[in-house]
């Protein structure tokens, strides 16, 4: 079966992987000019944080993000397992016991542990969470190391091909273009979401630290060679560039509150797009005629992809049908 | 009750920032009875309608907004922005947050009155977010403001009511205004007690866009309001030091 994916971002690459690696003629073709020019994997995170996040994810999430875990060390190099780490600046100290509600398998750790995790934090926290399941990764280093396994087992990325112009010639049609797909999803709408990359040898991080934020998930990843990114705003909006002074005061104010050396550090980067949601933040794969489409993975790209790729690979090669992310209602599952 | 003529059955309005997803707000709203949801314009959607996605969500609910000009810190900025909410929304109401302190997130009450003038003057529709100030409530009125939005406490601290006193007060001083708390709400005996003063309605957020089930926290508000409201109907005793036997005790020594 020969099968066109169209979108190079994390969900098209890992949809690809899959389907190459079960046997299947696959090409990808991406509008940007460059692995990842266009698309908001780029901007990504990079954590793998399935418990974290079910602060404020649905329960599905938790359980599908833990497949990203196996996949990605399984996969890809460069995956650090050695936990998160989420702190709370003392005025927030309610919000880091309504955290710890809501989350599980973590523990609570104190000034003397957090010093031994992460030594330059010695002394500005009393307590923290560790969650020492969880790991990260390098989501540009990925794409690429993506591209080259693709490109090992013959399957050609063409970049700058816009789908309009070129209609894909596949069996099958793979649609992980994110936001891009509204044409056909009408329900998707984008969240913006603003990051930052900055230099500094004065701090060092070994896994990603959280910072617990009265509206949006601030967390700050090392990067290794003194590069940290910080992120991300959520902002319910389709803009995908405008990046405001607001959200860079947000940003650069909680880095500076868990390090002030961070206040010394180079701004590498700035940067802005807008995750693809559906309404209730879940992501969905929708078969429509020979048009399988994965989307919806809102800022859980690196986290959800792997299971998303396997149930997509099931729907492409035996029709395969999975309830948890191709039923349309979900609200009414969770009420059941 | 009504609102510049604009009658309403729900005394519960709703703020729209920091559920989990559209579609638990969506639901949150629908169990709270809602009729107005408040609408956070700089910090949720920019300049653009580019939070189309998001609002589209919210307009087919049916209920009616209330854009507000949550973190302003002037006269200039909050008019502007009330500007930009009237042309998105369609709608002359606007809920006028002027940030006077940030810690505390406490309405700058000079510049309040200033562009609660201006914008009545534009022909706006005012409700402003204040303190429980009397002399304040006085000017806003005179400003042309015909409903009023005194703090229970802190946005977002969900305190309660901090000053059950001087908002006993404000209501006895306007009784014909309608008074909404405004910010502060943690709980439903919250919502409860500021009923039981006799305030029209009560808007709040965080309260369940936090809760870890939002949709359960907005049914249980729905209910708290109704019980503080037939309370408040109900013209509740009088509290009193000694007890008070509900039937005749004959031949004891009466207490009292």
């Amino acid at each position: 079966m020969r099968v066109t994916v169209i979108g190079a971002g994390v969900a098209g690459l890992t949809c690809a992987l899959e389907l190459a690696e079960r046997g299947a003629s696959v090409e990808v073709i991406d509008r940007g000019d460059r692995l990842g020019g266009d698309c908001c994997s780029w901007y990504a995170g990079g954590m793998l944080a399935p418990w974290c996040e079910r602060e404020s994810a649905e329960p599905l999430v938790t359980s599908l993000g833990q497949e990203a875990l196996h996949y990605w060390a399984a996969h890809m190099p460069g995956v650090t397992q050695r936990g998160s780490l989420v702190v709370a600046q003392a005025r927030d100290g309610p919000d880091l016991a309504r955290f710890a509600r809501r989350t599980e398998r973590f523990a609570w750790v104190d000034g003397e542990q957090i010093a031994e995790l992460e030594p330059d934090l010695a002394g500005r926290f009393g307590r923290a969470l560790f969650f020492s399941e969880e790991a990260h990764l390098d989501p540009r280093a990925t794409l690429k190391a993506m591209a080259d396994k693709l490109a090992e087992r013959g399957v050609a990325i063409r970049l700058g091909t816009d789908v309009s112009a070129h209609p894909p010639s596949g069996d099958r049609i793979l649609d992980c273009r994110g936001l891009a797909a509204r044409d056909q999803l009408t329900d998707l709408r984008g969240v913006k979401g603003e990051m930052l990359l900055i230099r500094t040898r004065e701090v060092a991080l070994s896994r990603p630290v959280r910072m617990l934020h009265p509206r949006i998930p601030l967390y700050i990843v090392p990067r290794g060679d003194g590069l940290f990114m910080v992120g991300a705003t959520m902002i319910e909006s389709d803009e995908r560039r405008r990046i405001t002074a607001r959200s860079m005061l947000e940003l650069l104010g909680a880095a500076y509150a868990l390090h002030p050396a961070f206040g010394e550090a180079e701004i590498v980067e700035i940067g802005c797009d807008a995750r693809p949601a559906f309404p209730d933040n879940l992501p969905r794969i929708r078969r429509r005629g020979r048009t399988v489409y994965v989307n919806g993975l809102f800022r859980h790209g690196f986290l959800l992809a792997p299971a998303l790729a396997r149930m997509a690979a099931d729907t492409v090669l035996v029709d395969a049908y999975h309830p948890e992310v191709m039923d349309e209602d979900h609200a009414q599952r969770r009420n059941a | 009750m009504s609102f510049y003529g604009v009658e309403l059955a729900s005394r519960l309005m709703l703020g729209t920032s920091q559920y989990p997803s559209p579609a638990i707000l969506s639901e949150a709203i629908r169990a709270s009875g809602a009729e107005v949801v408040t609408v956070a314009l700089r910090r949720e959607s920019g300049a653009t309608l580019a939070g189309q996605g998001f609002w589209s969500i919210i307009r087919d609910l049916g209920v009616r907004a209330l854009p507000n000009t949550a973190g302003c810190h002037s006269v200039k900025e909050a008019v502007t922005t009330a500007h930009m909410a009237r042309e998105l929304f369609g709608t002359p109401w606007i809920k006028l947050e002027v940030i006077g302190e940030d810690d505390t997130l406490q309405p700058d009450l000079f510049g309040l009155v200033e562009a609660a003038r201006i914008l009545t003057g534009d022909g706006f529709q005012v409700f402003p977010y204040m303190t429980e100030d009397l002399f304040v409530a006085s000017k806003l009125l005179e400003a042309g403001c015909e409903v009023l939005m005194p703090w229970g406490a802190p946005i977002g601290s969900g305190r309660g009511l901090n000053n059950p006193f001087g908002l006993r007060t404000l209501r006895a001083h306007f009784p014909d205004v309608p008074l909404v708390i405004d910010a502060g709400i943690g709980l439903p005996s919250h919502a409860v007690q500021a009923m039981e003063l006799g305030y029209d309605a009560v808007l709040l957020n965080t309260a369940v866009a936090k809760a870890r089930d939002p949709v359960m926290m907005a049914k249980a508000f729905a209910q708290a309001i109704e019980a503080g409201r037939a309370a408040w109907q109900a013209d509740p005793m009088e509290p009193r030091d000694m007890a008070a036997p509900s039937t005749p005790v004959i031949g004891k020594a009466l207490l009292g």
